[in-house]
């Protein structure tokens, strides 16, 4: 089942999905329901602040760069929980890109460049990260978190 | 309230920014943006950013503090970092931007590193 924001949300024990328009203020939003998901799941603060600070890159990368803040076109997020893991997908509606083709932001050459690191942040607290280029459109990215 | 407050004082040619709340992708990103600038303007250049309050940053966020630096380095400044928060420091220590900034815990050294 899917929900628009800002109606949260159906959820079964272990999973929930949110829909989002592609406006800045997802990010925050997203964010905060992924918090209070995993607080409601008792884990660690420590754990909430890297998957926050990775929810907030993919959620930013898929209504900026993905949807190019179209508030037509919406940020999917799911969310769900089973026997120590946690893992996230985030689909949004653009046109896709190589992930292999982000550079490395902490060379030399880009050490300086003002963006950049989403997707480090989110390779850094993640312990998987893969991307889903979809045939019918759009791109999935797929988060896990070992607990 | 604002996502990021940031208020302004000086000490002989430095000039002090205390801020508070979060510099991410939107409000606190351009909040710092707008506040360096400002400074520059005003012949400003050798700022002193105290980061204690800071709790939160992302991306955008150090993507903003290094446009800040290149900013004021660009137009004969200096940029400094004071009182990093534990996480603050472990994300500028994984990007290898803590090789970048001068970074201090004390104000009163701070303010005599600069030139």
């Amino acid at each position: 089942m899917v929900l628009e924001w800002p109606c949260l949300f159906l959820v079964t024990q272990a999973t929930t999905e949110l829909r989002f328009a592609s406006r800045i203020e997802a990010v925050d939003q997203a964010a905060t329901a992924v918090a209070e998901f995993l607080s409601a799941a008792g884990v660690s603060e420590d754990v909430i602040f890297g998957v926050d600070m990775a929810v907030r890159e993919a959620v930013t990368n898929a209504v900026l760069h993905g949807n190019k803040l179209d508030e037509t076109k919406f940020a999917d997020v799911s969310l769900r929980t089973s026997p120590g893991t946690f893992e996230i997908t985030v689909h949004d509606q653009g046109q896709g890109f190589n992930p292999a083709e982000i550079p490395d932001p902490t060379t030399e050459e880009n050490i300086l460049k003002t963006s950049g690191r989403g997707i480090f942040f989110m390779r850094n607290f993640m312990d998987e990260v893969d991307w889903t280029i979809n045939p019918e459109g759009g791109t999935t990215v797929r988060m896990l978190k070992k607990l | 309230m604002a996502e990021l407050n940031i208020s302004e004082r000086q000490s002989g040619d430095v000039t002090i920014l205390d801020m508070d709340g979060k510099i991410t992708i939107g409000e606190g990103s351009v909040a710092l943006r707008s506040a360096v600038r400002r400074l520059l303007e005003e012949g400003k250049k050798k700022i002193l950013l105290n980061l204690a309050k800071v709790g939160y940053i992302d991306s955008s966020g150090i993507g903003e503090l290094v446009s800040s630096y290149t900013a004021i380095n660009k137009d004969g400044g200096e940029l400094k970092l004071l009182n990093l928060t534990q996480k603050l420091q472990d994300l500028l220590t994984i990007t290898k931007l803590l090789t970048v900034f001068d970074v201090y815990e004390s104000e009163a050294d701070a303010l005599n590193s600069f030139k």
